[in-house]
């Protein structure tokens, strides 16, 4: 057993309450352990990430309990992956969040982030159905606290709508494990596989039920057509960078359906028949149209970069619902592209909004550094809305070229093509709002009192190190599309040791194996 | 005894459902907690039910037993939803104070603009 395989779990846990009990009055201290903690959780996913490339998958049994009795951690490629591209996150929003003073407005940001790191890299790597409930709830209830960061009275009040509809989320995800608990007597996902499969279909009604409560749940995660509503209200008032750092939380929740409803309920399951795939797939393009007229619709721009999210994910999920290792490959790559570009748009968004006051889409006074923005702006959206040098066009090609099967290729092509180009003229019209017209409308009345019509008179220029988070943002979508190559070959091994479920279940169960 | 049990899962559901979409915060608190407790009542009962039966194994006589892992979740769950609770409470209340009162669906977009450019 290789110690390390947990230590993305243990090393957030640890440092939170070191920050929060020790280092509550000291800013620069608990910024310097919670970016040295990101810093080090980087270093341990790339690590994880090589030792999982080679293939094999490495269990970590809690306790040294054999498999289906004890608690189980699984590394494989798709959970290393993920946790590298948690960390990487971490770093850029961590960077954002000092740089700009985001993280001084309210107490216990530090902390709360560790504790959400920790919840993420435990959802990514658990092997088990109930631990993944855990930390699903240790993820959110530092989102809670992140999200009501800062405070202020509309925020407030968009984290209790949060909070709620997560809680019934949560309910809801104890209804289906108890289900599923009913019917096969474990929880262990490996075993879970192994058990589901047994099910004739004629006793598989309550199996079918737990299938489909799940599926429910994870898409409350990842904002999926009938229970999205959350993600606009949440994100548009969320802080910059605590937005940015949700872009993972959806995230979760896709790779939550992709990991269960592929080695559990997966498509040749005779006890669920193809069931979540038939459910996902229409879901998921209602949800890229939800996301597409969102855009066009916003007047803000937060909520519109809130609906751009659900759009992405609209794209990714209807590469998950094919449930073919060719899709998977197709939805892997844009979950790396998307998680970014969201992150570069909100964290932007900070930048130019903190300048401007309101985030209205009206004409209004440039600010310092205008053109500057306007670049970056470009370049995110581009990334977001898939046009070509940026990795978002090779993601959504990837898709496109997934969804040839009949049963998909209509619906899916005119979804992904229209809801592009809406989401291309939506960011287009805002950027043109924010940038280019602002520059028309030049002059503020002079005899207005300068000091009145800005609270913050004279906004100053952003410094290096906050443009620097964006910028680094933006290089990781640059960098995803010069490296498509090697980085595809990569996630279609994921893919392939995703949809390897006998392996998999191989690996968890087998006892006796001391490594 | 079944039919007791489902029926206190089920009205406690029904219950909790109907709270949770009152338009203010302390109805939907109390419907989150009855579905908290319906929900660790049913997790219970996804044990299958057993009467006076300890929940482990005896080597030594051939007597029944419960099955302790549901009694393991529950226990996981109650601590859960009680955490969950307080922070929904505190928050809740952090929302009262700031807004005067404690409805909790957001304003209309352009009511919101006003406080929008203050925060």
């Amino acid at each position: 057993m290789n110690h390390w395989i947990i230590a993305p779990v243990i090393l957030p846990a640890l440092l939170a309450p070191v920050i929060a009990f020790v280092m509550r009055h000291d800013i620069t201290l608990a910024r310097a352990a919670s970016f040295a903690g990101a810093l080090a959780l980087a270093f341990i996913a790339l690590g994880l990430t090589v030792l999982a490339a080679g293939g094999e998958t490495h269990v970590y049994r809690l306790g040294d309990w054999p498999a289906p009795f004890g608690i189980v951690l699984v590394l494989d490629r798709l959970s290393a992956i993920l946790v590298l591209l948690t960390a990487v996150l971490a770093l850029i929003v961590l960077t954002h969040a000092a740089a700009s003073g985001w993280d001084r407005r309210g107490r216990h940001f530090h902390a709360l982030f560790q504790f959400q790191l920790m919840g993420i890299c435990g959802a990514f790597l658990t092997g088990d159905a109930f631990n993944l409930f855990v930390f699903f709830e240790v993820l959110l209830i530092a989102s809670y606290g992140l999200m009501i960061h800062g405070g202020g009275g509309v925020r407030l009040r968009a984290g209790l709508q949060y909070v709620v509809m997560n809680l019934a989320g949560s309910t809801l995800f104890l209804f289906a494990l108890g289900t599923l608990y009913a019917t096969t007597g474990t929880l262990n996902i490996a075993d879970l596989a192994l058990r589901v499969r047994e099910i004739p279909l004629e006793d598989a009604a309550l199996v079918r039920v737990a299938a489909m409560l799940l599926m429910i749940v994870f898409a409350i995660k990842a904002a999926l057509f009938p229970v999205q509503f959350w993600l606009p209200g949440t994100y548009a008032n969320a802080p910059a960078p605590v937005a940015a750092l949700f872009a993972v939380m959806t995230k979760v929740g896709a790779y939550a359906i992709l990991r269960m409803h592929t080695v559990v309920f997966g498509p040749d399951v005779i006890a669920t028949n193809g069931l979540p795939g038939t459910w996902l797939f229409p879901a998921a393009a209602i949800t890229m149209a939800v996301g597409a007229v969102g855009v066009m619709g916003a007047r803000r721009l937060m909520p519109m970069l809130a609906f751009s999210v659900v759009g992405s994910m609209g794209t990714l999920m209807l590469a998950v619902a094919a449930f073919t290792p060719q899709a998977t490959t197709a939805a892997l790559y844009y979950l790396l592209h998307s998680t970014l570009a969201g992150a570069a748009l909100f964290l932007l968004a900070d930048l130019v909004l903190t300048r401007r006051g309101s985030d209205r889409l009206s004409p209004q006074s440039a600010t310092v550094q205008n053109g500057l923005y306007a670049a970056i702006f470009f370049a995110a959206a581009i990334g977001m809305a898939g046009m070509p040098p940026l990795s978002g066009f090779l993601g959504k090609l990837m898709v496109l070229d997934a969804l040839r099967a009949p049963e998909h290729l209509v619906v899916g092509w005119s979804v992904i093509l229209v809801g592009s180009l809406l989401t291309i003229v939506g960011l287009a019209r805002a950027g043109s709002v924010l940038f280019w017209k602002s520059t028309a409308t030049e002059t503020t009345p002079p005899d207005t009192p300068q000091t009145e019509a800005q609270p913050t008179d004279a906004p100053s220029p952003a410094t290096p190190l906050e443009l620097a988070a964006v910028i680094a943002a933006i290089a990781l979508m640059a960098g995803l599309a010069v490296l498509a190559g090697p980085i595809t070959n990569f996630l279609e091994d994921t893919s392939t040791q995703l949809f390897d479920r006998d392996g998999y279940i191989e690996a968890v169960l087998a006892t006796g194996h001391e490594g | 005894m079944e039919l007791v049990i489902a029926s206190a899962v089920g009205i406690m559901t029904a219950g909790g459902i109907y709270l949770v979409l009152r338009l203010r915060a302390f109805p939907v608190i109390l419907g989150l907690a009855l579905l908290s407790y319906a929900v660790n009542v049913f997790l219970f009962a996804s044990g299958r039910l057993a009467v006076d039966a300890p929940p482990i194994l005896s080597k030594y006589a051939d007597a029944t037993y419960t099955d302790p892992l549901p009694q393991a979740l529950v226990l996981t769950a109650i601590v859960i939803s009680f955490g969950m609770t307080a922070v929904l409470v505190m928050i809740a209340l952090g929302a009262f104070l700031e807004n005067g009162h404690d409805r909790i669906d957001m304003e209309r977009e352009d009511d919101a603009e006003n406080g929008d450019a203050s925060a």
